[in-house]
């Protein structure tokens, strides 16, 4: 995979806050911080991987990026273009660029659609070619995925995960965009078919030069397909380095404790493990100061009060921690 | 070793359908022994969790066993009645899981579902059982077990259910625990915290485990021996170390190289070609047949043996038969 150090995205201090209603009235009572400052450049070619656990906020990252949910606070930039502001009409061009693979793509099919028929939508929308045109393409799409061109006719509930991931594949490749944001899409499938999905996706990111924010906690994915990775907690970003960096020199406490919790599948070298103890914090009220200090190893008085700065350690590595 | 807790024998499961009867589990034979930790290990639709829950007497209504036998502590658990069933259940052998949440119920406190095996199968009192039910969640290393003990299942969370379905499993302590998938829905720090509880808790209660699980990592941290199951069957048997490090059959080979290694940046994804067979697919020969890389005449004609590659591992696989007649040239082929 060839990175070019080429800006494709560049997400500035962005924010999204849900609001937790109650009383009566109804009234807006707190603010669920989801994503709470997150502020990156992804460049063109690469696959940036987000990790953390459940409730971090990096689905709704992705969600944000894509315009799929407003935003509360913050820019997205993409391609030069400022499309924060933009209205639905502006963003149809850009929308063509940007798409989605979701975690389950059962749900993310409707049962009473012939998979051909779904995945015509996107030549419907974006195209003006004749029916017979949009057919062809959509049996070549089949196709390279890994379908057969009799998949046309069937109904989701007649192909296997794997195989519905493949057809989630297809639908985001359909139009060529240059972005996709995968939302843990390997996760709900078996180890032999997610290899098969990893697969796929490398084979058409090297096809199609395609840039991909890839939402995982399956940290072993993350390193085999990843370029970089940002890990997130409770809606902030806590490390941001190239995979190999990260991977063989985690310098945040927390990114440590996660790559050593890791189940590895190897007998006889066990590691020591750092513990975590406790869960993570509730999004709506997130400690003080440094987000992750009610459960560092390392936290110190300070660590409680002040929020750490994002600072660079060395080339493209950054960290959010007093201490390190 | 010790002497064995849990004896299956060629276990046949069927379930009634509109295409007649499908078997989920063909023919499973194994033991566990004394204090050991079994692993099952096997992809979704493989049977592994139909032969945890032949094993507990808790297959659906369209369930049924049809062939082998379960014996526990010299009792035939696959003949046995509903009610002695009801009896040994959650008493001498109890189960874990995947999601804590349906396996709570949601409108009582976490105290009346702990209490509640203790009252039914220890005949204590219910301020004994109370007593009991603080004990054993301090012992799962849940902070301030006291108030947890009147808070409902919703008010915890997904890392702290979990510690409170294993303190009910462990309530009566069980000779045998069935964990099925207990870390699957949680997050890996959380994921750790338990795997660690489960290896002390079998180490302090010297209980016999049988884990469920697809993950190999999660294998390899807690498993004594390891039996590999594929559509239905198990086809490879051995102790954790002759599982990861010589593995024998292409499956087992197979779902080691398709997980992604953490430590290894230039390790190389190796997928298995196609997918799980359905229940009422019928396949000639040897079940794997259509997915291994190595299949040749007589896997497509007659199911594999079970060969016997050291005294503790076994595979069942037509190339292992190749191995004892060349010796192991095939082997080094693979």
């Amino acid at each position: 995979m060839a990175v070019d150090e080429q800006v494709l995205y560049s997400v500035k201090n962005v924010k999204k806050h849900y609001p937790i209603k109650g009383g009566m009235l109804q009234r807006v009572k707190s603010h669920v911080k989801a994503v709470d400052g997150i502020t990156l450049d992804i460049y063109r070619g690469e696959t940036l991987g987000v990790v953390g656990e459940s409730g971090c906020g990096k689905s709704t990252l992705g969600r944000t990026i894509l315009g799929l949910e407003s935003l509360t606070e913050g820019e997205l930039v993409f391609n030069g273009n400022n499309i924060s502001k933009y209205s639905p009409r502006q963003l149809k061009p850009f929308k063509k660029e940007m798409q989605m693979i979701f975690q389950d793509p059962y749900a993310s099919l409707n049962p009473k659609q012939r998979i051909g028929d779904a995945l015509e939508e996107a030549f419907i929308i974006h195209t003006n070619l004749p029916a017979e045109k949009r057919r062809e393409k959509v049996i070549k799409l089949l196709n390279e995925v890994g379908l057969k061109e009799d998949h046309y006719e069937r109904y989701p509930h007649e192909f296997s995960g794997g195989q519905r991931q493949r057809i989630g594949i297809a639908r985001a490749i359909s139009i060529n965009p240059s972005f996709i944001v995968c939302d843990e899409p390997v996760s709900a499938l078996d180890v032999s078919v997610q290899a098969q999905v990893i697969k796929l996706l490398k084979d058409l990111q090297e096809k199609h030069a395609l840039t991909y924010l890839f939402v995982s906690h399956d940290l072993g994915v993350v390193r085999h397909l990843c370029n970089r990775v940002l890990v997130m907690y409770l809606g902030q970003m806590v490390e941001l380095a190239p995979v190999n960096k990260l991977y063989e020199n985690p310098t945040h406490p927390y990114t440590e404790a996660l790559l050593s919790a890791i189940p590895r599948p190897a007998v006889g070298r066990k590691r020591e493990r750092i513990r975590l103890t406790g869960d993570l914090p509730s999004p709506s009220n997130p400690p003080t100061g440094c987000p992750f200090h009610t459960r560092c190893p390392i936290a110190k008085d300070h660590c409680t009060t002040e929020k750490p700065a994002w600072r660079q350690m060395d080339d493209g590595h950054f960290i959010a921690c007093h201490e390190r | 070793m010790k002497d064995t807790v849990l004896e299956v024998t060629n276990l046949v499961t069927k379930f009634k359908s509109a295409d007649g009867l499908l078997p989920a589990v063909r023919g499973a034979s194994f033991s566990v022994k004394k204090g050991e930790t079994l692993c099952i290990v096997g992809e979704s639709g493989c049977g592994k969790s139909i032969t945890a829950l032949s094993i507990m007497g808790l297959l659906p209504s369209n369930g049924l066993i049809t062939d082998g036998s379960i014996t526990f502590n010299d009792q035939n658990l696959a003949s046995m009645s509903p009610k002695k069933m009801q009896k040994l259940r959650g008493n001498d052998v109890s189960m874990i899981f995947q999601e804590p949440m349906t396996a709570l119920n949601p409108v009582f406190t976490i105290g009346f579902q702990i209490r509640e095996p203790l009252l039914i199968h220890q005949k204590l009192s219910k301020k004994q059982a109370h007593a009991r039910g603080i004990e054993l969640l301090k012992m799962v290393g849940i902070p301030s077990p006291a108030e947890r003990m009147n808070q409902y299942p919703h008010e915890l969370s997904g890392g702290m259910r979990q510690r409170v379905m294993i303190a009910i499993a462990l309530s009566c302590n069980p000779s045998l625990l069935i964990a099925d998938e207990p870390t699957t829905a949680l997050d890996v720090t959380i994921q750790a915290q338990i795997i660690d509880l489960l290896n002390d808790l079998k180490e302090q209660l010297d209980m016999s485990m049988i884990m469920i699980t697809h993950d190999m990592g999660v294998v390899a941290e807690i498993a004594d021996r390891v039996i590999v199951m594929y559509a239905g069957e198990v086809i490879e048997e051995g102790r954790v170390e002759e599982i990861f490090e010589n593995p024998q059959h292409p499956y087992t080979k197979g779902l080691l190289s398709s997980v992604p290694n953490v430590d290894d940046p230039d390790f190389e994804l190796k997928p298995i070609a196609g997918s799980m067979p359905m229940l009422n697919e019928k396949i000639s020969g040897c079940r794997f047949h259509p997915r291994c890389p190595y299949a040749f005449d007589k896997c497509f004609s007659e199911s594999p043996k079970t060969f016997s590659v050291t005294d503790k591992q076994n595979v069942r696989c037509w190339l292992q038969e190749e191995v004892e007649q060349n010796g192991g040239r095939r082997a080094s082929s693979l």
